[in-house]
């Protein structure tokens, strides 16, 4: 337990030294979302019989949560071994669990750290209810433990930072943005409602946002469910990768 | 039971499509307690072989045991008996010196392992540097501190690979200095190095590598012992050397002042009847020493392809 906790505190005293760029800029990236669409669409748009705003900012604080526990747990990883002192990790007598728990965990906290910054300084610029708390805790934990795995998972197998550039920016991103962040997909034609739902982080973001304002796309129940499958089945996937010695161990 | 047993170690390489075989079944034991020097020139497996038994790699073929534990079925027992210097000069910019080991120490599950930091830093000459970040040091600290890495748990088994590469005088001195008292205490120790004049002052017994293959393994002495390789070094100041010494000759300079010539010896009974030669052939000799082979003359014999025996 001892390697754990400190594989873990290292992890996040890592991303805590440069929060300026860690925790700082995502948040001031968010606020700038909010202050776009929100003033643009605010008034005109009312989502779930909220205000935009009110729509938004559960939305924006799930996409900052999804975004930065995937980095965190990836660029660690990669910065470690194209540097090679991951050879420090990789020496001792670490088990593969306790390998996986400490980067997954990293990951969620800095997910939450700037989930939470980007709702407190957003959270003034609407009327928010929460009307079931736990399950506002509940995906947020969950959603951040399964894009840490995912940022374990590709952390492991890009050799490059232009490999795991790609993935963030065409699929992390992609599928953040068009998860229903900026929008309801009740308001989008079928076809494209239909191809939402193969988007696990749609239900990441619905489920989240259905403990503010008790509404969602879809049952939570569901949202859960799925969410849960994915949790599992990636976090499977990195302990397998982590006990072969995928690409760590040739 | 030996510190490491390594039995019949295979390892292909995928190289440009086609594979590359690192080590061909290398099979040794390193007991307790010795001072074990892996020599052999570059490509010839050292860092793969030292990569399979700290587990960076995994053997195609075969298996090894530190103390006993497998080091991919019972991979934390083997990886805790085990101190590993990289040759890489790699390190975490984010952290100081004293973070960088207190850190290691935890990953080693070692709580409170100040004691023996402040020691291990002291003895490689750490101590100044020890709130100062590790992108701030010179190639030479960095080399330090990955050694104390390596030393924070106590493994009774330390590797060191090339750990004087590029490093001057001093801290060679320092690192010998300590690692020796280390062996004395009664850490196994396993060394590579190009710097073979290190590695005979250091080392009890010796496996050289060659292509993926163990060449040589035998002690110290008796690797020296059976080469016939003393020399027996020339100046002559007047005649040339007489045409039946010529099969001796191992390296001549004849050209400008110089006419001195290097001889192959067995033994020092063959001196007299050298200089008896070049006496009736009315050479005068301005300058002679004797010299001993060294491990570099047997290292290179054996990579030549010369059968030692």
């Amino acid at each position: 337990m001892i390697g754990f906790r400190t594989l873990l505190y290292k992890e996040v005293l890592r991303f805590w030294k440069v929060a300026t760029q860690t925790i700082t800029a995502p948040i001031m990236t968010a606020m700038m979302y909010l202050l776009i669409f929100g003033q643009a669409l605010e008034g005109h748009v009312k989502v779930h019989g909220v205000t935009y705003m009110a729509f938004l900012i559960p939305g924006l604080v799930m996409m900052s949560v999804l975004q930065n526990a995937f980095a965190n747990a990836s660029s660690s990883l990669i910065q470690s071994k194209i540097t090679g002192n991951l050879v420090f990790i990789m020496l001792p007598p670490l088990s593969h669990w306790e390998m996986f728990f400490a980067y997954v965990l990293a990951a969620v906290v800095r997910g939450l750290a700037v989930g939470l910054g980007v709702f407190v300084v957003t959270a003034w610029f609407a009327h928010l209810s929460f009307s079931a708390p736990l399950w506002i805790a509940l995906f947020a934990i969950m959603s951040a433990f399964v894009l840490g795995t995912m940022g374990l998972i590709v952390g492991i197998w890009a050799e490059k930072f232009d490999q795991l550039a790609g993935f963030q920016n065409f699929v992390i991103v992609p599928a953040t943005f068009l998860s229903g962040v900026f929008y309801s997909i009740n308001s989008l034609p079928p076809i494209w409602q239909t191809i939402s739902h193969f988007n696990p982080f749609f239900y990441m973001i619905d489920g989240f946002r259905y403990g503010f304002s008790g509404q969602s796309d879809v049952d939570p129940w569901r949202s859960l469910v799925i969410v849960s499958i994915f949790l599992i089945v990636l976090t499977a996937v990195a302990m397998q990768m982590l006990r072969s010695g995928y690409k760590l161990r040739h | 039971m030996a510190a490491i047993q390594i039995s019949n170690v295979q390892k292909s390489y995928q190289s440009a499509g086609k594979p590359l075989q690192a080590l061909g079944g290398v099979s040794l034991a390193i007991e307790e307690g010795e001072f074990f020097g892996l020599l052999g020139p570059n490509g010839a497996g050292k860092t793969t072989l030292i990569s399979i038994i700290a587990g960076l790699n995994r053997a195609d073929a075969g298996q090894v045991l530190v103390q006993g534990h497998d080091v991919v079925r019972d991979y934390r027992a083997a990886r805790s008996k085990l101190g590993v210097v990289p040759q890489e000069l790699v390190f975490d910019p984010f952290f100081t010196v004293r973070e960088t080991l207190r850190l290691q120490s935890g990953y080693f599950g070692i709580k409170n392992n100040e004691a023996w930091i402040d020691e291990v830093m002291e003895n490689l000459d750490l101590t100044n540097k020890a709130d100062a970040n590790m992108r701030a040091l010179s190639g030479g600290m960095k080399r330090r501190v990955l050694v104390a890495q390596a030393l924070v748990h106590k493994p009774p088994v330390i590797i060191l690979d090339e750990p004087t590469a590029g490093v001057d005088v001093e801290l060679r001195q320092t690192l010998w200095k300590f690692i020796a008292r280390l062996n004395r205490e009664g850490h196994t120790i396993v060394l590579t190095t190009h710097y073979l004049e290190e590695a005979q002052a250091l080392c009890n017994r010796v496996a050289m590598l060659k292509a993926g293959k163990v060449v040589a393994l035998d002690t110290m002495s008796a690797l020296i012992k059976r080469i016939s390789g003393s020399q027996m070094k020339v100046q002559l100041a007047q005649g040339s050397l007489p045409s039946s010494l010529h099969p001796l000759i191992i390296s001549a300079d004849t050209q400008a002042e110089a006419n001195s010539f290097a001889l192959r010896i067995t033994n020092y009974a063959e001196v007299e009847p050298i200089l008896a030669t070049l006496r009736t052939a009315g050479c005068v000799i301005e300058d002679l020493h004797l010299q001993q082979a060294d491990l570099e003359d047997v290292f290179l014999q054996i990579m030549s392809g010369g059968n030692p025996q």
